[in-house]
């Protein structure tokens, strides 16, 4: 691989995936969630993967799709309530589903992306997702430690990258994209538009390539977004 | 009184709460319906915690995808606005950035605990932002039909639901009534037209006090 030209085939990472892997996935309710590297992630038929994302898109928006072939046996979250096939293999037994309060699961992603070991917080304390976790007695107050996260595989989407890996984001589909980004070993970003090095603005530069190890552009949203579907 | 004109009662009444140079996070249900009711001339910063700081109407038209709320949904922003990765937004949830979060709840206690996640062996969504918000907000109010379909009450002694965080809520407003909550407890500040404090009473299985205010009017 040429680290100034990360620029690949879906081909040429769908063999990244493998059974039993951590993977992260970008996206807030499916926005930023890449739709061309899911699909890939299908094809690859890998199974046993333990998902680690904001939420489980919907049953046919982003990592949804995949949480509903029965695939992953793990998924750390904040919320599933968009998909309620998600919420019927928890209850079947067939999802392991963690649920991490939504920033702290972006900070426990970000912490392992930037080669932290976790960090104190008094968010859910008094509520039942503290139950087994350390607390920590800091001159005379109690946190609770929350662990860092890392995987095998990140899957993001962005606006725009240059060869190196650099990566510009679209609004809010920003998101976690850029946490998971630095957390994964092998990050794969699916983009828009791909342009030379030098062409983006330093500054306007969210994610440094030294950060991804893919880029592969995108063959577009291939769903259809609820307030599409719900008449107007 | 239906279930859909009372969330428009109470959204209305929460409207009241949100004044000019707020920074402000609505929740999903009933919160959402808020913006409806603000004056125009009401000038704050809403701030949805998928990355963005100053969220816009809904577009006429040309709806993108990528500016969304956190509910997914097509919104614009504001002059002014930002967008941010979600480290970022709850970052600024956490260290108290957030002058007002206005959340849907089942259950609060006469204490001010919260409980608006999870329903055992129904539904189980998940918490999404809301231990965050409930934390690290300067201010938060609950918002939520004053009883649950079969008539139980909401407003209650201990909450019987997992909680969302302890000691959070400062004030509910309901379809009945507005209640503040401090060290003293529940007092219920204002009834809502339509009902009486005996009306109130009846639905409410915390002990509350009344206010002033409320005292002269009904006595």
């Amino acid at each position: 691989m040429d680290t100034f030209n990360k620029v690949a085939d879906y081909q040429d990472v769908q063999p990244l995936f493998f059974d039993g892997m951590t993977l992260l996935f970008g996206g807030f309710g499916g926005v930023g969630t890449p739709p061309t590297l899911v699909d890939c992630l299908i094809e690859s038929g890998v199974k046993d993967v333990h998902l680690i994302g904001n939420d489980a898109g919907f049953p046919w928006i982003g990592i949804g799709k995949f949480v509903c072939l029965k695939r992953a046996v793990s998924l750390i979250a904040s919320h599933i309530g968009s998909n309620p096939v998600a919420g019927q293999l928890m209850h079947d037994g067939a999802l392991n589903v963690e649920f991490s309060p939504q920033g702290i699961l972006n900070e426990r992603i970000r912490s392992g992306g930037v080669g932290l070991n976790g960090f104190l917080t008094e968010i859910g304390k008094g509520t039942v997702l503290a139950e087994n976790k350390p607390i920590v007695n800091i001159d005379g107050k109690e946190y609770l430690y929350e662990s860092p996260l890392t995987g095998d595989v990140g899957i993001i989407y962005a606006r725009k990258a240059d060869t190196f890996g650099n990566l510009v984001f679209d609004k809010t589909a920003r998101n976690n994209n850029p946490l998971i980004a630095m957390a994964a070993k092998i990050t794969i970003a699916e983009v828009e538009e791909i342009v030379e090095m030098g062409a983006l603005d330093p500054e306007e530069i969210i994610v440094p390539g030294a950060y991804v190890k893919y880029v592969v552009p995108t063959k577009g949203i291939n769903w259809k977004w609820i307030w599409e579907i719900q008449g107007k | 009184m239906d279930m859909g004109d009372s969330r428009q009662i109470i959204a209305k009444r929460a409207a009241q709460e949100i004044v000019t140079g707020m920074t402000v996070n609505l929740g999903i249900g009933i919160p959402s319906l808020i913006p409806d009711y603000i004056d125009p001339s009401t000038k704050v910063f809403f701030h949805a915690e998928n990355g963005l700081l100053g969220l816009g109407p809904t577009p006429a038209e040309n709806p993108d995808w990528a500016l969304s709320n956190a509910a997914g949904y097509p919104v614009s922003i504001v002059n002014g606005g930002s967008y941010f990765d979600s480290a970022l937004s709850f970052g600024m949830i956490r260290s108290g950035r957030i002058d007002l979060a206005v959340l849907g709840s089942l259950q609060v206690s006469r204490d001010g605990d919260l409980a608006n996640w999870i329903v055992p062996g129904k539904r189980v969504p998940g918490v999404g932002g809301a231990m965050e918000l409930a934390f690290g907000a300067k201010r938060l109010i609950a918002l939520m039909q004053h009883c649950e379909k079969n008539g139980k009450p909401k407003i209650v002694t201990t909450c019987t639901l997992p909680l969302t965080a302890t000691g959070c809520v400062k004030r509910v407003i309901t379809e009945m009534a507005v209640f503040d909550i401090d060290k003293s407890g529940l007092t219920l500040i204002e009834v809502m037209p339509g009902f009486t404090v005996s009306d109130i009473r009846n639905h409410t299985e915390a002990d509350f006090n009344i206010a002033e205010k409320i005292k002269e009017t009904n006595d």
